[in-house]
């Protein structure tokens, strides 16, 4: 540097542009992961729910498989199954579920890595029905999730699972659940992290204790929680 | 015009070209995973997820690397010294910029916008790689802070995309240019006439003058 500087022109005044730039971007970073969650409801407002889902900072839902492909499974031939600690062990069909009393839910949906869809309606069958109708036992304290995939599970303790706002659900987003989003059908535990919105539900097992699904055994609480409540409440993340 | 010799003059030493290729091909590993990690539900349709997600989490954390391995040691001194002219700009320079470019300048070793492409993308990577490190390893973060670290790594991945489809567009509309990051050198002529500011510092003189004062850049071998 000295050697080029040596040999120059007669150099004039310098700006630090460049530094002014990196900073400059730095700031407005930092800014955009403190205020993330407030842009985004901004952000809402001006594009609208229908373009917003193509951008940044638009609400979109994000999909995971851990598997590499999304089972598919007819709803005709679709079955749960529920085994365990039951009294009446049964095979549910998706006619046996739209045949028993309906639960519906609106509410923002939320990964635990940041990124949340607000206003998403669902409807389906409490889990605390479908638990009623195989009659839990003594000495079970836990339900334990598979799936269709083979390979994701997933699991609550009893009282989880027994929340008025924690159903079976066969539709979401005002359509049938599809296949992307887990269908035909899957959990949806409103007051917890996405993760423990099992997809592609096959079986409920009533367990004597706990099971750490797949997303625990990676690294997530196993009480997904949203934001640190504590109870079947509403969300209070100040996201929608 | 009949001149014996083409003296030629080292514009980016191999360190530095080097470090430009290896970048660039983690850039690209980082836009072809990014896409269907970003666009989820083309993805099933891909690969697993879980190889897609390791490839672009690996490359993004080497990012950094060829630039920094670049800058150490006494190899790292070119890199050193064009990062220096990138961050400081004269008052004409800003002037150009601020006029698009029509405002007369008698460039240095890098014009305005190259100096601006540089700073911009280097902002850019540290702050991909952080907000990037904030989506991997979120747990110790708020919620709203994973919400603002994800739409962050997002818009600046996309900001980052253009620039870079705009700098490759550059490039190959102009292929000495493009040259000079393969093969390091460009001809006295090519630095009169892009980088005029640079051949005075060099020494070179108009065309038929002598052209061997240029100076120890010069003379390095690639």
């Amino acid at each position: 540097m000295a050697r080029e500087g040596d040999e120059g022109r007669e150099r004039d005044a310098r700006v630090p542009v460049g530094r002014r730039v990196f900073l400059s971007l730095g700031a407005l970073a930092t800014l955009g992961v403190v205020l993330g969650a407030r842009l985004q409801s901004a952000a809402r407002g001006v594009l609208g729910s229908g373009l917003g889902g193509l951008f940044p900072f638009g609400d979109r839902f994000r999909l995971y498989s851990i598997t590499g492909s999304y089972p598919a499974i007819t709803p005709a031939a679709y079955r749960l199954e529920v085994s365990g600690l039951v009294e009446r062990p049964q095979t549910l069909t998706l006619a046996d579920l739209k045949a028993m009393p309906a639960t519906r839910l609106v509410r923002t949906f939320q990964c635990v890595t940041g990124w949340s869809v607000p206003g998403v309606a669902w409807e389906g069958v409490a889990l605390s029905a479908i638990l009623a109708r195989a009659g839990v036992r003594p000495g079970a304290a836990a339900v334990s999730f598979s799936s269709y995939d083979r390979a994701d599970t997933e699991s609550l303790t009893l009282d989880q699972a027994r929340m008025s706002d924690v159903i079976v659900a066969y539709r979401m987003l005002g359509a049938p659940v599809t296949q992307e989003h887990g269908g035909p059908v899957r959990l949806y535990v409103a007051p917890m992290f996405g993760y423990k919105s099992h997809k592609w539900l096959s079986a409920i097992r009533v367990v004597e204790r706990v099971e750490p699904g797949f997303w625990e055994r990676n690294g997530y609480p196993v009480n997904g929680w949203l934001d640190g409540s504590t109870g079947p409440t509403d969300p209070r993340l100040g996201l929608a | 015009m009949g001149r014996v010799s083409n003296p030629t003059i080292l514009r980016f030493s191999a360190t530095q070209r080097v470090a430009h290729w290896v970048n660039a091909l983690l850039f690209l590993a980082l836009i072809v995973t990014a896409i269907p990690l970003y666009l989820g539900s083309l993805f099933g349709l891909v690969l697993e997820r879980h190889v897609v997600e390791l490839v672009h989490l690996w490359c993004g954390l080497a990012l950094p690397v060829p630039l920094v391995v670049s800058m150490l040691g006494p190899w790292g001194a070119p890199m050193r010294a064009d990062l220096a002219r990138v961050s400081r700009w004269s008052h004409a320079e800003v002037e150009w910029l601020r006029h698009l470019g029509r405002s007369a300048l008698r460039a240095d070793k890098f014009n305005p916008g190259q100096k601006l492409n540089t700073v911009v993308v280097g902002a850019t990577v540290l702050v991909l790689l952080a907000t990037g490190a904030m989506l991997q390893w979120f747990s110790p973060f708020p919620v709203a802070w994973r919400a603002g670290a994800t739409d962050v790594h997002d818009l600046f991945a996309l900001a980052i995309t253009v620039v870079i489809v705009a700098h490759v567009i550059l490039a190959l509309s102009h292929p000495r240019a493009l040259a000079a990051m393969v093969r390091g050198r460009v001809s006295a002529a090519w630095a009169r006439r892009y980088a005029p500011g640079w051949a005075d510092e060099l020494g070179l003189d108009e065309p038929s003058g002598a052209t061997d004062r240029a100076g120890a850049e010069k003379v390095a071998s690639t």
